[in-house]
């Protein structure tokens, strides 16, 4: 059972190595690419074992720890986060082999290795962990390597800022878990996972406080609105493969821990499904709207996190609700539905942040509006950019749709069941996936037309050329999967059926397979008609070419409606593409425009501004924190620097203390 | 077998036919006589035969979107019924999907139109993209509140249950639907009062200012397209508002297909009666759509 410490135990010595040698460039980078990619196949044999069917694999090993034993345990559910977390690993060391070293300075090499390394081992740990205490500094240790990774990425004062807030929000959200596992460790006498499952017949209304601690804890880390704040700041800030690995796996481990503690509380009442849906609605269309309104790319993509985690949230409430309403047919299509998503939202998260990361390292700018035309220098990246599009557009064949499908098909089955509150759940769902999944295609039309397509919008912003293939690898390889796995999908209900069957309501596999397999019929329809859209489009294609053959195809200049000078400025941006929506959401957005319009005879040069800034960090967040900051400001008097005076608050503190024990 | 493959050929077939009707609608209002009926047919036939012309600008994807949508148009006719008449293929959820194809037509259409670099197609574009994220939700809440009268999770099980008997029951439940279906209709087949198919001035048009730069076999190809997904969302709101169901095929596709002239003949008269809106208010048109749907799942 060892075997489910071997990647870990090789990523942390790949660490350990990787900071030796960080000083020959070369070495180092094919060393950890290298390292990670065998820690990866290693890791994948268990975990496809595990959701194939295969007993649970659990270790234990006594420490010296009080409140339970170092604890390990593999199963369906903690394989089925782990694979995209070995696959994505290895895909972004590989692209990240010939990213880091034009991204960082050189001297960092060794150090960013060292937290690469160091993020993926203790993510997998996290996912394996079997005791409270474990998971906790496993935790801990995801938060800090990745906060290195995200002050290195840049010297500027803007990363510094990201960094800060990433620090704070990710310890105040880990300030809730610690109370969370000691309320639970209290009721149940140790830490250990494995005796968790008391807690499933405990007083509802302590279940409930449970409940809300680990969705704010796990929520700050996942980004649910309103605590996604640090991810619109982080993403941007972090090296480009590493905003891949954080955005696809990392912020994963949230939802992971989630849906753990979920399991442990067994029973869910109605309310706590409702709350997920509430906030799931809430991250799914805000972030895609604060996402339309963005021009950074990765800032762009860090908001689609939001959203996509609210999708899951939207499969993870149904999930609840279902099971509350004893509907657990709708249930088992809402967790399904939305661990899917999790995969999913990994492969073409991942894929489009490492298209970012192309992108600025041929042109040098994150700017949407200054881009254009890249299609034509950098067709490996585009191509693939554009399959990531669609995939999050949720738009079919790829695997995106899939995942929506399976929660829509919760949602009609709610809708269609016998009148509870469950039909409102239902229709709750429908409204807000389609609504989000239109506003998504709006912003990845923008973010694919402007960047790809037309021409440079700004001088300088050419490409120099593709990316080279140890950046272009990974990226096919993600888009390849965004079809394989929509292509894959009816031959995977078994392995989600797998994941899901760890909740107490569901505890058979065979039970969540029954539900499920109503669904093999579709997915499968979905699969021929995409292999039928194909065959089609490449026959019209075909008949166009035999149409067109021996007649005038010649080319111009784009018909800019008889004006025959068209330039570049002329194109739509990205900003002007959003326009319409960001206006209709204006209430929400509250974007800020300067204009220096074109006035009097001799007009000057004009100029447009707009800036969309983060509704919750502006109104809730810093104020609140400004008011804490002026409280804490009135004790600096006590503050003087002078040693002397705290060695006198300590005796202070002590005598005090000494006091009041003895009385 | 024979009989599931008849509704697909007849729409391959008699598609742009409908189009030549609110031709002809709009010309019997004008006092003009108008162009023949057929005359759709004559000009995707003439497109067909001609060459090409291609901006610099453009990549792969200007050619690749026309034919797309016709691909996607024709694998969307397999699951769609015609009243009593039965789908191709039929699968629980196929709504989903259908609505989800045609979206993903109007990406690959947008991306097109943003390949020419071009801002009058950008402007197309981004309007495109506005106004069906509002459409969407209302379309397909519409059909979901069918379902939940015929309690069945496909087009076909939510269409064909549709007779005299159902309508009796849930009436206002399905004239709500319809009317938010048919402003879908409007809004996704580019009709006035959202945009204007027959404007040359190409401010103020959504779809024919993104299709500017195709010509020739592509833009056949589009004009196919378009009249495919006119009898496609056509068929939807037939199949629902005319509940023949006698069981003898001649009887009721003919209902049918009357139903589908009949619709086209509206389209054609609210074109003729009615003024394009402002865009400003056409979300405000599609909220409505959408207020329709909700309210008719609401009053059940």
């Amino acid at each position: 059972m060892m075997s489910i410490l071997a990647p870990p135990g090789l990523m942390s010595i790949a660490a350990v190595i990787s900071l030796l040698i960080g000083r020959h460039e070369r070495a180092c980078s094919v060393f950890s690419a290298a390292s990670a990619l065998i820690a990866a196949l290693a890791g994948s044999v268990p975990c496809l074992l595990v959701l194939s069917g295969h007993a649970p694999l659990t270790l234990q090993i006594p420490w010296e720890i009080p409140f339970g034993e170092l604890a390990f345990r593999l199963d369906g559910l903690s394989a089925f986060f782990l694979l995209p977390i070995f696959g994505l690993g290895a895909l972004t060391a590989v692209y990240g082999s010939a990213y880091l070293p034009h991204a960082i300075d050189p001297r960092r090499l060794g150090v960013a290795w060292f937290c690469f390394h160091l993020l993926t081992a203790s993510m997998v740990t996290v996912i394996l962990a079997a005791n409270g205490l474990l998971f906790l500094l496993a935790w801990e240790l995801t938060v800090l390597s990745s906060f290195v990774l995200v002050v290195l990425g840049g010297d500027g004062e803007s990363n510094r800022r990201a960094g800060w807030i990433y620090l704070v929000a990710s310890h105040l959200g880990t300030g809730f878990l610690i109370v969370l596992f000691l309320l639970m460790g209290q009721k149940t006498g140790s830490l250990d996972f494995a005796g968790f499952s008391g807690i499933a017949s405990l007083p509802a209304s302590f279940k409930g406080t449970l409940f809300l601690l680990a969705l704010v804890g796990f929520g700050t880390k996942a980004g649910f609105l309103p605590l996604h704040i640090w991810l619109p700041e982080a993403h941007p800030a972090a090296p480009s493969h590493i905003s891949a690995l954080m955005s696809g796996v990392m912020i994963k481990t949230g939802i992971y821990g989630l849906v753990r503690v979920l399991f442990f509380l067994g029973h869910p009442a109605p309310w706590w499904g409702w709350t997920l849906l509430a906030v799931g609605l809430a991250s799914g269309i805000l972030g895609v709207l604060f996402a339309l309104a963005q021009h950074d790319l990765k800032r762009l993509l860090a908001y689609h996190s939001v959203e996509n985690i609210g999708i899951i949230a939207l499969g993870l409430g149904l999930g609840l609700t279902g099971l509350s309403y004893g509907q657990t047919a709708v249930a088992v299509f809402g967790l399904a539905g939305g661990l899917l998503h999790v995969l999913n939202h990994a492969v073409f998260k991942g894929l489009l942040f490492l298209g970012a990361g192309a992108v600025l390292q041929q042109t040098g700018t994150r700017d949407i509006d200054r881009l254009g035309g890249l299609m034509k220098g950098m067709p490996w990246t585009g191509t693939s950019f554009l399959v990531g599009s669609l995939s999050i557009s949720g738009l079919p064949p790829f695997n995106g749709f899939v995942s929506e499908f399976l929660i829509y098909a919760g949602a009609l089955l709610a809708v269609l069941g016998p009148s509870t509150p469950l039909v409102a759940a239902g229709l709750l769902i429908i409204v807000g996936l389609s609504l989000i999944g239109g506003l998504a295609a709006a912003c990845f039309a923008k973010a694919f037309s402007v960047v790809f397509l037309g021409s440079p919008r700004a001088d300088g912003a050419e490409p120099a050329g593709d990316v080279g293939p140890a950046m272009r690898l990974p990226m096919a390889v993600l888009a390849a999967l965004c079809f394989l796995i929509a292509v894959a999908a009816p031959f995977g209900l078994e392995a989600l059926a797998v994941a899901i069957s760890g909740h107490p309501d569901i505890v058979r596999v065979s039970e969540a397979l029954w539900f499920l397999a109503r669904a093999y019929t579709p997915l499968a329809a979905i699969v021929w008609g995409a292999f039928l859209l194909l065959a089609l489009t490449v026959g019209v294609l075909a008949w166009r070419r035999y149409l067109l053959t021996g007649r005038d195809v010649g080319t111009v200049c784009t018909w800019d409606c008889g004006y025959a000078r068209p330039s570049n400025s002329m194109q739509y941006t990205g900003s002007s593409f959003a326009q319409p929506l960001v206006d209709l959401f204006d209430p929400v957005l509250k974007t800020e425009a300067h204009l220096e319009g074109v006035d009097g005879y001799f007009p000057r040069r004009a100029r447009f501004a707009s800036h969309t800034a983060d509704l919750f960090l502006e109104r809730v967040f810093t104020p609140v924190f400004r008011g804490v900051a002026a409280v804490l400001h009135l004790v600096t008097p006590m503050q003087s620097g002078v040693v002397q005076a705290y060695v006198l608050y300590i005796t202070i503190t002590l005598v005090v203390l000494l006091i009041g024990g003895v009385l | 077998m024979t009989l599931s493959l008849l509704h697909p050929l007849l729409a391959l077939v008699l598609a742009p036919l409908l189009q030549g009707i609110i031709n002809r609608t709009k010309a019997l209002f004008a006092g003009r006589s108008g162009p023949p009926l057929l005359q759709p047919y004559w000009d995707i036939a003439k497109l067909l035969r001609k060459g090409a012309v291609y901006s610099e600008t453009t990549t792969w994807l200007f050619r690749l979107a026309p034919a797309a949508g016709v691909a996607i148009g024709a694998i969307c006719l397999v699951f769609l019924p015609l009243g009593n008449l039965r789908a191709a293929f039929s699968f629980e959820g196929d709504l989903v999907f259908v609505i989800y194809l045609l979206a993903l037509h109007r990406f690959l259409t947008v991306i097109a139109a943003m390949d020419t670099g071009s801002a009058f197609e950008g402007m197309g574009a981004s309007r495109e993209m506005a106004f069906s994220a509002l459409a969407e939700p209302a379309l397909l809440f519409g059909l979901v509140a069918v379902a939940r009268q015929t309690g069945r999770l496909s087009l076909e099980g939510l269409i064909m249950p549709v007779d005299p008997d159902v309508w009796m029951a849930h009436g206002a439940t399905f004239m709500l639907v319809l009317a938010g279906l048919f402003l879908v209709y409007l809004a996704e087949n580019s009709r006035i009062p959202v945009d204007d198919p027959n404007t040359h001035l190409e401010l103020t048009m959504i779809h024919e200012v993104m299709v500017l730069d195709h010509g020739g076999v592509d833009f056949a190809f589009i004009e196919y397209a378009a009249a495919l997904k006119l009898w496609i969302l056509g068929a939807l709101i037939t199949g629902i508002a005319i509940p023949v169901r006698t069981g003898m095929p001649a009887v009721d596709i003919g209902a049918m297909l009357a139903g589908m002239a009949a619709l086209a003949v509206l389209v054609g008269v609210v074109e003729s009666t009615l003024v394009r809106l402002r865009l400003v208010q056409v979300p405000h048109l599609l909220i409505g759509a959408c207020a329709f749907s909700i309210v008719g799942i609401i009053i059940q």
